[in-house]
């Protein structure tokens, strides 16, 4: 199947990431090589195979749910993009 | 004794403990050579002052006790350190200054190293020719016209030009053995879940692991015990015993098995890596392994399984850059606007790329058809390893399907970049140790490296039979330092 400027559009949507119609056309030609090239994958049939969504083969801990680390609320808010001692400051979103 | 920067660590070390030098010595050598190396581009900050300060604060009260004590080191700066600027070669996060150190780096400091810069990388180390950082690219000491590989470039650069003893880099793909191979080098991808991730800015967490880079294998078995630590703050460390690779270490490989997989005599393969493969399995017989042909059928899969489980990782890692919490902000309209306008300008063409074909992967409609089979083929790839280590101890390979490119070469065609990671990227697949070493050079004398691919948690069968090879193999780095004015 081949990627075309409708799907792009609808990524970039997705990814959050403005995409000019120069810049659509360029990214629909790579992902359609790359997606070519990932095509391979359909020679496997997979059916019976199990998913591996991790190499780590070990169950998650459990460990008591307590504060290791208080007052870092300066630090949090440190590389906040505009300067602000209290919050994170975003454009207004509510008319 | 010889000239502080053409020392290896095992020597340094030696030299600061018999106090034939002092941590400051040594430190303003490290420094005074970098600066004179700017040419590189090995560097994206710098700390040559504190570094100074800590090396003099060193030397007053040394604790000859630690592994490395009063050692300088530059590190990938993709390891956030505290109050240090730490970008992953990303203007997203050219102004981003961590607040908390990497548990990584926090058992370097812990055992004496000292911090001289942060090195450069692709851009969230999404690349194999550190082309993509918005630091500009790197330059391979070898010869100024080659890329130094990716994507710890600048690592491999800064290690081989002898800016730094050691250092420690990422690898998602083969982002440390690839550099490796480049710059005649030698560098390790510890088994998932051996280095804590907690603190690295993450890529694809399923794939990620840090490891270390230097100048021969003996230093990097000593890196890996310093970096090599179970960490509760990363879910995925894994507790086992782990060895004290650089004093277990030894040349002594008789009987060990070796397997040579079949599938890795890729076509179009240059006569080159078939020769030198085939000159490592003579030295390998040469220390008294035994070497085995295997099979590996699932090996051809490996790359594009990647291209679907790292990216779809990436655009789910690479959402929390959204201009609002920190980094690079852009002006928008509304919050939306604000948004796409940051993470298209903040982020480089291959990042874009990447989080795009992650995005389509895991999108409604075609998540089983490329996430899901991508994970199943995983499992494939996975099982082939399991069965060739019933038969053998570990699995000889070329490092790279050819040696170091020119800058540009590779740019505009991302599938033919992508190809460089091919004998590297099934290991990170199954979540395997693997270790390059440089093993000879091509016509035009740039190196080239071999790959030994161990059992999971199994380094110090790998870096034992990296060691005796080396001893063989007795490669030359031929550093001409071109770029010092």
């Amino acid at each position: 199947m081949s990627i075309d400027l409708k799907i792009i559009k609808h990524i970039s949507k997705l990814s959050r990431i403005s995409v000019d119609e120069q810049k659509a056309h360029k990214l629909a030609d790579d992902l359609n090589s790359i997606f070519k090239f990932i095509e391979k994958l359909n020679e496997l049939k997979t059916d019976n195979v199990e998913p591996l969504t991790s190499v780590a083969e070990t169950t998650l801990k459990l460990r008591t749910d307590e504060v290791k680390s208080k007052d870092i609320r300066d630090q949090i808010i440190k590389n906040s993009p505009q300067d602000n001692e209290d919050y994170f400051v975003v454009p207004k979103v509510i008319e | 004794m010889s000239e502080i920067t053409k020392q290896s660590l095992s020597e340094l070390v030696k030299n600061i403990k018999d106090k034939n030098l002092s941590s400051e010595e040594v430190t303003k050598a490290f420094i005074d050579r970098s600066e004179k190396s700017k040419e590189l581009n090995a560097y994206i900050t710098e700390n040559y002052s504190s570094a100074l300060e800590n090396a003099k604060k060193f030397d007053q009260k040394p604790n000859l006790e630690l592994k490395l004590p009063g050692i300088p080191m530059a590190v990938k700066d993709l390891f956030c350190t505290k109050d240090i600027r730490t970008t992953a070669g990303s203007k997203i996060l050219g102004n981003f200054v961590p607040t908390y150190e990497s548990t990584v780096t926090q058992n370097l400091w812990d055992e004496g190293a000292i911090l001289i810069g942060k090195l450069n990388c692709d851009e969230f180390a999404m690349g194999s020719s550190n082309e993509t950082s918005f630091f500009g690219n790197v330059q391979n000491p070898i010869d100024k016209s080659l890329v130094p590989g990716g994507s710890s470039g600048g690592s491999a650069s800064a290690v081989a030009g002898q800016l730094t003893p050691i250092t420690i880099g990422t690898d998602t793909g083969g982002s440390i053995r690839q550099p490796a191979s480049f710059t005649g080098t030698v560098g390790l991808k510890p088994t998932y879940g051996s280095c804590s991730r907690y603190g690295i800015v993450a890529f694809a967490s399923s794939l990620d692991q840090a490891g270390p880079m230097a100048q021969n294998v003996k230093d990097c078995a000593l890196l890996q015990e310093v970096i090599s630590t179970y960490d509760p703050k990363d879910s995925t460390s894994i507790e086992f015993k782990r060895n004290e690779y650089s004093k277990e270490l030894t040349n002594n490989i008789k009987g060990k098995k070796i397997g040579i997989p079949k599938e890795y005599r890729v076509e179009g393969m240059p006569k080159e890596i078939e020769d030198l493969w085939q000159k490592g399995i003579e030295f390998a017989k040469d220390c008294g392994a035994q070497i085995v042909d295997i099979t590996l059928p699932h090996t051809s899969y490996a790359l594009p399984t990647y291209y679907i489980v790292a990216p779809a990782e990436a655009s789910s890692n690479l959402a929390r850059y959204d201009g609002v919490k920190y980094g690079f902000r852009s002006k928008g309209e509304n919050l939306t606007d604000m948004y796409e306008k940051t993470r298209s300008e903040g982020f480089g063409d291959e990042v874009q790329r990447r989080i795009m074909i992650g995005t389509y992967v895991l999108s409604s409609g075609y998540y089983d058809a490329y996430y899901l089979k991508a994970q199943k083929i995983r499992k494939l790839i996975k099982n082939d390893f399991d069965e060739a280590y019933k038969k053998v101890d570990a699995i000889l390979t070329p490092s790279t399907p050819s040696s170091a490119f020119k800058i540009g070469e590779k740019k505009d065609d991302p599938v033919s970049m992508y190809l460089n990671d091919i004998f590297t990227v099934p290991v990170n697949l199954a979540g395997l140790p693997g270790i390059s070493i440089p093993a000879g050079q091509d016509t035009k004398g740039y190196p080239l490296g071999l790959q030994i691919i161990g059992k999971a948690f199994d380094e110090q069968s790998i870096l034992n039979i990296a060691y005796a090879m080396e001893e063989k193999i007795k490669f030359k780095n031929k550093i001409t330092d071109w770029w010092i004015k």
